[in-house]
């Protein structure tokens, strides 16, 4: 008879090893779907490989991937880590999009004749706003009444998307754009400057760095990230102790939204410069794959987000080289998520195979 | 009956039991002999290996070595139904009966096969009602479980395992959640079990009890056998070192001279949700330099009462206020006018278990300017209060990580010894101590040693002038402690007396409410 049994410690080492045991053994896993698709299977990981980290295009293109994606993961890594389940980045980092190019649109062909230097940050704080405010809703719901926000957030997603839809084929429609559902373009001035050159790397990705290592410190060292430790570790002690449980809960919730529209707002000021439909797929879903792959820490969420990104990127290069369906980085990320859940659990427990309990005498 | 005369006639006999999770050694080559018609009672600290080793007999955990026999034939490993058809019945702590249905159903559940399209109720009810009479367990067919008492539920779980033939009946901790009668109740029917020829293992960690029931005390030790002895050759000084493994001293007590009123509450009442009075107009006057205890049987408002000394609520009707002020029901506040708060669940209460040592801690002070600037943590000034309390509150089992360790990795004594610290130490840098100590079950679990240590440093702190509040199940550690006892009944307090002027059987009368009936009858 197998039997879980809890470790007093989960041992460090354990923990630190999880995460690479849990992408070695995803490998292996999706080896089977490769050979499947008829492709051989050490030539198309080594063209995955290549494809996401090989040359110093591949390296530009993960990076610029991963930007987006270090944003949602911080996102998702805040929340969970105080026991907010936020699945709504995706609706968050549209919000934040459109927020953005509210601000700072080329509306009626120039938009508002604000300096740089005022426009940018308000532009910012616009979709950081936006994205924190729709989260804010969830919170209060949660605290309040007890409406999970696993339903709420996810729900949102969807209703944000239906009202981006409705902006781009109305007010915020491009009338240049022939008749495509994308909204007017950002005014050059607000777009962010490319970190390489004749690449799609932009300074968005400073910023996620950036803001990776302010959370990370925030959490370790204040006495707000004490306070969303604590909550989200036991929540019954924290308000036994005196922590305003509730309050904490909303500026996670705030905190987190604006993270996500963040995300929005940079991929828009940094690569696409217009909103659409399609500018993220699923972003927002993958920080939280992110988030647990880096075990809710902001600066193994970097580590997650490039290896993430790497994959979708390598794998589309795959897929043109041999028979592999692109699909295959869906794949190896979702699996990857599982398997991360387990090596977690496993790094805290310890299965213990006992004898004789089947054997009657 | 001689011990040769006791193995001749054993009943059950346990050999070499040895079990092990990980690297601890629940059990160690335990062997035991139970004899027909006698009372064993199994005694030890908490973790001593009582329920490992019960569970391994009926079948809830396999041993890793060792053998059992019942009745002469060998007992299969692991195998509860096995245990049943043996004739071993257990009645758990914690009862496992289902609130809505009837005594008798409760009883029935189980025992009939599920293809049995009618079940023979009215040959069953009459066995039920025979068994309760032979054994003087008299319960209603057909009462609710939901509508007894917690002492008749009991009862309805000893007739269960009567009602499936068992011949030897397991106890475990039967009287933890028992009235003082109830109890004796409980011990009349143990001499009638005994009488009509079952065998008993009795649970417990409470001397007088066990000195009072049993023919035998087996002592386990850490998980060994550390003596088996007859009851009239052992007294308690005696069995408490064997339990601990070195002399025990009881708490020394200061003779009280009770200083001015800290905290009052008058006409205090919280209503829960459904109107029910959790607390009914409970008045109590705490004065510096005393202890008072609130006895009374878990879930009659101690709950309330304590969450409104902790600043957790306030009270729905009537006022409480402390050293003439009315506080708001903020926990902070609380804190911030000197009350240490000691909560009755320290593993979900008490500390965050995933959060280091020295973050649980500040746990209730770290944004105040000792431990934090600016909204940074002063993890150095915080680390060194942690390491100054685990050295002056003797907390044990920190390990290589030192004050970076899990708390969830603590024992429960040192956990408490952590909790106890962080409320008593306060504030670093106030001059005086705690003004209110609210100390909700503090010894609930601990071992002799740390209850030990428990109430010394609450006795000390109320020599240093403080007021305690005690919410105890314990009566033994309410006589201990105590200087004015009240006793707390469906939401109600009696007057806070003087120790002196209660008796055991006063105390578990009003703990079940005869003591209003009583005084309305001396009125009339």
């Amino acid at each position: 008879m197998l039997r879980l049994e809890k470790r007093a410690l989960p041992s460090r080492v354990a923990m630190l090893v999880a995460p690479f045991a849990a992408v070695a053994f995803t490998l292996l896993v999706t080896s089977l779907l490769v050979a499947w698709a008829g492709a051989p299977v050490g030539r198309a990981y080594a063209l995955l490989l290549e494809g996401g980290f090989g040359s110093a295009f591949a390296l530009s293109e993960t990076l610029t991937r991963a930007t987006p994606l270090i944003l949602t993961g911080l996102s998702a890594a805040v929340a969970f880590k105080a026991r907010l389940f936020n699945i709504g980045a995706e609706g968050q980092l549209y919000l934040g999009a459109l927020a953005a190019v509210a601000v700072g649109g080329q509306h009626g062909g120039s938009g508002f004749a604000l300096a740089t230097w005022l426009l940018f940050p308000l532009m910012m704080a616009a979709a950081a706003a936006s994205g924190a405010l729709l989260l804010l809703g969830p919170a209060l719901l949660k605290s309040r009444l007890g409406v999970d926000e696993v339903v709420t957030t996810l729900l949102l997603n969807f209703v944000v998307l239906l009202f981006v839809s409705l902006m781009l084929d109305g007010p915020m429609k491009d009338p240049t754009a022939l008749g495509w559902p994308q909204s007017v373009t950002l005014q050059e001035a607000l777009q962010l400057g490319k970190l390489v050159e004749r690449s799609r790397l932009h300074s968005g990705l400073l910023w996620a760095l950036v803001l990776a290592l302010l959370l990370w410190a925030q959490l370790r060292f204040t006495t707000t990230g004490l306070q969303i430790r604590a909550v989200g570790a036991n929540a019954r002690a924290s308000a036994f102790a005196g922590m305003p449980v509730g309050w904490v809960k909303v500026k996670v919730a705030l905190l987190s939204g604006a993270l996500a529209g963040l995300a929005g707002a940079i991929e828009v000021a940094g690569r696409t410069g217009y909103v659409t439909l399609d500018m993220s797929p699923g972003y927002g879903y993958s920080g939280i794959v992110i988030a647990m792959l880096a075990a809710l820490n902001p600066l193994g969420v970097v580590a997650a987000a490039v290896f993430v990104a790497g994959i979708l990127v390598g794998a589309d290069s795959m897929s043109r080289a041999v028979t592999v369906p692109t699909y295959i980085a869906d794949v190896i990320v979702s699996v990857s998520l599982l398997a991360m859940l387990v090596a977690a659990m496993l790094a805290q427990y310890r299965i213990v195979w006992q004898r004789g309990a089947s054997r009657a005498r | 009956m001689t011990p040769a005369a006791a193995e001749a006639s054993a009943v059950l006999s346990l050999r070499g039991i040895t079990k092990r999770f990980g690297s601890l050694l629940a059990n160690d080559s335990i062997s035991l002999e139970l004899g027909r018609g006698e009372v064993l009672a199994l005694l030890g600290e908490n973790g001593a290996g009582k329920s490992t080793l019960v569970s391994i007999l009926f079948g809830h955990y396999v041993a890793d070595e060792g053998e059992i026999e019942a009745f002469g034939e060998p007992l299969p490993p692991g195998n509860p139904k096995a245990a049943l058809a043996a004739g071993i019945g257990m009645v758990h702590q914690h009862f496992t009966l289902a609130d809505n249905l009837s005594v008798l159903d409760n009883v029935l559940l189980g025992t009939e096969p599920l293809w049995q399209p009618f079940s023979r109720r009215a040959d069953a009810r009459r066995r039920l009602v025979e068994t309760g009479k032979r054994f003087g367990l008299g319960v209603a067919p057909d009462a609710l479980i939901a509508s007894l008492s917690v002492g008749e539920r009991q009862r309805v779980e000893i007739l269960k395992a009567l009602f499936r033939g068992a011949r030897i009946l397991i106890l475990d901790e039967p009287t933890a959640v028992l009235t003082p009668q109830e109890s004796e109740s409980l011990f009349a029917t143990l001499q009638q079990l005994v009488v009509e020829g079952l065998s008993v293992i009795f649970i417990s960690h409470k001397l007088d009890e066990v000195l009072r029931v049993s023919r035998r005390i087996a002592v386990l030790r850490a998980g060994r056998l550390v003596a088996t002895l007859p009851a009239a050759e052992a007294d308690k000084a005696r069995l408490a070192e064997l339990m601990v493994g070195r002399a025990v001293a009881p708490a020394r007590r200061r003779a009280a001279t009770p200083g001015e009123d800290t905290c009052v509450l008058q006409g205090a009442s919280v209503t829960n949700g459904d109107g029910r009075k959790l607390l009914d107009a409970v008045n109590l006057e705490l004065r510096a330099g005393e202890v008072v205890a609130i006895a009374g049987v878990s879930g009659n408002g101690q709950e309330a009462l304590a969450d409104i000394l902790c600043g957790l609520r306030a009270p729905d009707a009537g006022r409480v206020r402390l050293g003439g002020r009315v506080l708001p029901a903020s926990p902070q506040a609380w804190i911030a006018a000197g009350v240490a708060r000691i909560p009755e669940d320290r593993h979900a209460v008490g500390v965050v278990g995933d959060l280091p040592l020295w973050e649980n801690a500040v746990l209730e002070r770290f944004a105040t300017p000792a431990f934090a600037t600016l909204g940074v943590v002063r993890r150095r000034a915080a680390q060194a209060h942690a390491r100054n309390l685990i050295e002056r509150y003797d907390v044990r089992g920190t390990g290589a990580r030192g004050v970076e360790t899990p708390t969830r990795a603590l024992s429960g004594g040192n956990m408490q010894k952590l909790i106890l610290g962080r409320a008593l130490m306060g504030d670093p840098n106030a001059a005086a101590g705690p003004r209110l100590i609210v100390a909700n079950q503090p010894t609930w679990g601990l071992d002799i040693g740390a209850v030990a240590y428990v109430h010394q440093q609450l006795l000390d702190a109320c020599a240093a002038g403080a007021a305690v509040l005690l919410i105890s199940e314990d009566l033994d550690e309410i006589f201990a402690l105590a200087d004015r006892i009240a006793v707390i009944h469906h939401g109600r307090l009696t007057e806070a007396r003087p120790t002196a002027q209660w008796t055991l059987s006063a105390i578990g009368l009003a703990m079940t409410g005869g003591m209003r009936r009583e005084a309305s009858h001396a009125a009339a």
